[in-house]
């Protein structure tokens, strides 16, 4: 699956739909520079789905660190939703599952933003 | 018992990113010669990357003109991966633990404790002209070619 990124609005929030691998010098970048647009822009409420994401490396969850950090520090709401079971697992053993807003689906990450 | 392996397959790439689905396409071959589940080729593919962009990155820092070695291997029931770089080398020792709470946000530092996670065996030592050589290695159990093998 090639890398891209598509985002689309449901109400007030941003969904961005990552697609393909989350990795050093391609997807990586990518997700930060469509985080970092949506943030400029005005997002407030930032939700990634990453059920397409078929690879994440170290510099994939290292630019997602950078990018809740970023949207934080921005006063921006950052969540993560259907993670497939590798990429959960990456997050998970680096304790850093604990650190995002994770939900299994996009209904009730929506609801979570209520 | 397992088909016998097909290796070793060895390669010298530039310092550029690309050349990590090269990598990843070779490895997916050996696994499939060898049998291994998806989700064990899963777990190597990630921690070969992580070795590549490691010796890209940090190594050669990312100078095109420096390559990286790579060698896939296999003896019995286990794949051997190794990469070297033309770097200056590292201290393994100084290297910070990504779990302790002060660098749990930072935006790297990862790499090295996921390839630890995803494969048996992982060591460091010093090239013969310098540089660092990384070998991993991957035990090739019933679980690992059942494809039931989770972090």
């Amino acid at each position: 699956m090639k890398t891209s990124v598509t985002t689309r609005d449901v109400g007030d929030v941003k969904i961005i739909e990552l697609h393909g691998k989350i990795t050093i010098g391609a997807g990586d970048l990518q997700m930060r520079e469509a985080i970092h647009a949506a943030i400029t822009a005005g997002a407030t409420k930032i939700l990634v789905d990453m059920k397409d994401v078929t690879t994440i490396d170290s510099s994939g969850v290292g630019e997602l660190v950078g990018c809740y950090t970023t949207a934080t520090h921005k006063g921006t709401k950052l969540k993560l939703q259907s993670l497939p079971p590798k990429i959960s697992d990456v997050l998970t053993v680096t304790q850093l599952i604990t650190v995002f807003d994770v939900y299994p689906n996009e209904k009730d990450a929506l609801a979570s933003f209520v | 018992m397992s088909n016998p392996p097909p290796g070793p397959i060895v390669l010298w790439l530039s310092s550029r990113y690309e050349n990590l689905e090269l990598a990843q396409a070779v490895l997916d071959h050996v696994c499939k010669v060898r049998g291994v589940g998806t989700d064990a080729e899963h777990w190597m593919g990630v921690a070969l990357r992580e070795a590549l962009a490691n010796a890209i990155k940090h190594g050669n820092r990312q100078d095109p003109t420096k390559r990286v070695y790579l060698s896939l291997a296999g003896e019995g029931e286990t794949i051997e991966i190794t990469v070297g770089d033309e770097g200056e080398g590292f201290e393994e020792a100084a290297v910070a633990d990504p779990l302790a709470p002060e660098n749990q946000m930072k935006t790297s530092g990862r790499g090295i404790f996921y390839m630890k996670t995803f494969m048996d065996e992982v060591t460091f030592s010093r090239g013969e002209n310098g540089g660092t050589i990384l070998s991993m290695k991957k035990k090739l159990d019933s679980d690992t070619k059942k494809g039931v093998h989770t972090p």
